[in-house]
């Protein structure tokens, strides 16, 4: 489903901010693959998820998505192919628009848009079904302009338009970072449960080394611009936070020294 | 008193066309587009040259809509495909649109006394010219409303709304953030030369200077009718602008009658716009927002 051959990304090339972000990266995921992905600050995590979304281009190798070569193709092009929720609860809804304008743009991904009406009536029908499937209230909030909902409710709602049309691959970067412990748990597994139902290929960036090995069939670490360690399978049910953290000395020849990754 | 308000009805009614173009670039998509004071003029300057040469007045006005809008997507082309700062694009456009301007102007200033204008058929149905004003400003600004009214309903006009909003998530959408950009501008000078072709036909001439401060005037505008006339809906909202434009004519109406010299008119404007955009931090400075925790918050 997601082809990454030997990609390398290097920011301010030249100058003395030079910085080498991925190193010959290659991943390939299969069909339904969820991923979780880890890795200290600086490891090249939401570089890679960027290069895959086409925020920035790769200055080496090349990147394929169900089989097209999308290494060239601009952010809005290869977003057709791709859902994606952000970090910041900001980042994925337009916050001076109602929620149901937000949903109808997500509907849309991947389609012409005319001059049809931007929404209809049957589709808020469905809008209501979908949200109160949710069970944050929000199905009798359509109208209302999304700037006025909690961060988890918007990272809720972003989560729906990422999955709405089924995307080929989902990014998730961090996506509950920002939240709550409690609200982060609640949308944690009803992106587990999404992804579940649609058979969705997904990578999940998180900080949270529980989270890493709890959800999802593969966990690939990041290091420095690398990767460091891709577990899966039957490897991947067995892993405890001790074991992981033993794997990454071994393969990167440090401590992992990260305090936000030790103590969440 | 009755003939000072019917004036600045009147002319409030053409300059509400302008600035419901102004709220495109301002509010829709959050760029400040100085192209306006060019396109307004190039409006102008199309409709009276077209006028002079025999041009239907209503063909003439259509000519000068056409021209703004190539104005738009100049702006648009500068700002998205060469990457200029958009308040940067409008400068560059708006220089350029001068020369323009004096080549389509062919001298500074082009007379249309004793021809035929888009008024002159409502006077021919027995309206008094300033009625005739009126009437052909309020049919414009209510089509131009009932436009806007759909278009920005529309697929299309949806995503440029969100554009304006928070691109990022436009994109993630797979929308072509640079095309929903242009396409707003384009649109937004469209109506902007629209409006300057009826201006110049009320005036009845045509000034390579009349769009300097236009910006200032469109702000003061849309700022007014946000202010006084609220933006429950989107009906609502677009009408407000109309409302804005008409009680700027009328406060600007007022301010000469009470004696300030129209050199100053643009300073008093500038001044206006100034306090009605810092409102709300003086709002806050004067009453800070009272908080109340609730027992057991």
């Amino acid at each position: 489903m997601l082809k990454i051959d030997g990609i390398y990304k290097v920011f301010n090339p030249g100058t003395v901010n030079q910085k080498i972000a991925l190193r010959d990266v290659s991943i390939h995921l299969e069909e339904g693959d969820f991923v979780t992905l880890i890795g200290g600050n600086g490891a090249g995590k939401s570089t890679l998820l960027n290069c895959v979304a086409g925020v920035y281009g790769v200055d080496k190798g090349t990147i394929h998505i169900a089989g097209t070569d999308v290494t060239k193709l601009p952010e809005h092009k290869r977003a057709t192919m791709l859902g994606r929720v952000f970090q910041d609860p900001m980042m994925g809804t337009a916050s001076d628009m109602m929620l149901e304008e937000n949903l109808a743009l997500a509907l849309r991904r991947g389609q012409p848009r005319g001059l049809k009406w931007g929404i209809t009536n049957r589709e808020r029908e469905t809008y209501r079904q979908m949200l109160s499937r949710l069970e944050l209230g929000l199905e009798n909030r359509l109208q209302t302009k999304v700037g006025l909902l909690s961060g988890g409710q918007r990272q809720a709602i972003t989560l729906l338009m990422a999955t709405i049309k089924k995307p080929k691959l989902l990014l998730l970067d961090e996506h509950t970072a920002a939240l709550d412990p409690k609200t982060a748990e609640r949308v944690l597994s009803m992106t587990d449960q999404l992804i579940k139902e649609n058979n969705l290929t997904t990578m999940m960036i998180t900080h949270n080394m529980r989270d890493a090995i709890k959800y999802g069939n593969r966990l690939i670490m990041m290091h420095d611009g690398r990767v460091i360690l891709d577990i899966k399978g039957d490897e991947k049910k067995k892993l405890t936070v001790e074991s992981l953290l033993k794997r990454f000395g071994n393969a990167s020849g440090e401590e992992f020294a990260y305090d936000r990754t030790l103590l969440s | 008193m009755l003939e000072i308000i019917k004036g600045a009805v009147s002319l409030g009614l053409l300059w509400s066309v302008m600035t419901i173009g102004v709220y495109i670039s301002f509010r829709i998509l959050e760029i400040a587009d100085l192209t306006v004071e060019g396109s307004i003029t190039l409006g102008a300057a199309i409709a009276a040259q077209a006028i002079t040469k025999g041009i239907n007045p209503y063909i003439a006005t259509g000519m000068a809509l056409l021209g703004g809008m190539a104005a738009g997507l100049a702006t648009g082309l500068l700002h998205t495909k060469l990457k200029i700062p958009a308040l940067l694009s409008g400068i560059l456009t708006m220089i350029a649109l001068y020369s323009v301007n004096l080549r389509v102007l062919g001298k500074a200033s082009l007379s249309l006394l004793r021809m035929e204008t888009v008024y002159t058929a409502f006077e021919k149905i027995g309206l008094e010219s300033s009625w005739a004003i009126i009437a052909l400003g309020f049919i414009s600004v209510t089509v131009v409303i009932c436009f806007l009214y759909w278009f920005f309903g529309t697929e299309i006009g949806c995503a440029i709304r969100a554009t304006g909003n928070n691109p990022n998530m436009v994109r993630a959408q797979g929308i072509n953030t640079d095309t929903m950009i242009t396409i707003g501008l384009v649109l937004s000078n469209g109506i902007v030369a629209l409006s300057g072709a009826f201006i110049a036909q009320n005036q009845t001439f045509a000034d390579v200077q009349m769009g300097t401060g236009s910006i200032v005037i469109g702000l003061a505008s849309v700022i007014i009718g946000e202010v006084l006339f609220g933006k429950r809906n989107y009906f609502m909202r677009l009408t407000s602008l109309a409302m804005g434009a008409i009680t700027y004519r009328i406060i600007i109406a007022f301010v000469l009658k009470l004696g300030m010299h129209s050199n100053d008119l643009k300073l008093f404007t500038a001044i206006t716009v100034a306090i009605a955009l810092s409102l709300p931090i003086i709002r806050e400075r004067l009453n800070p927002p009272k908080i109340t925790i609730k027992e057991g918050e």
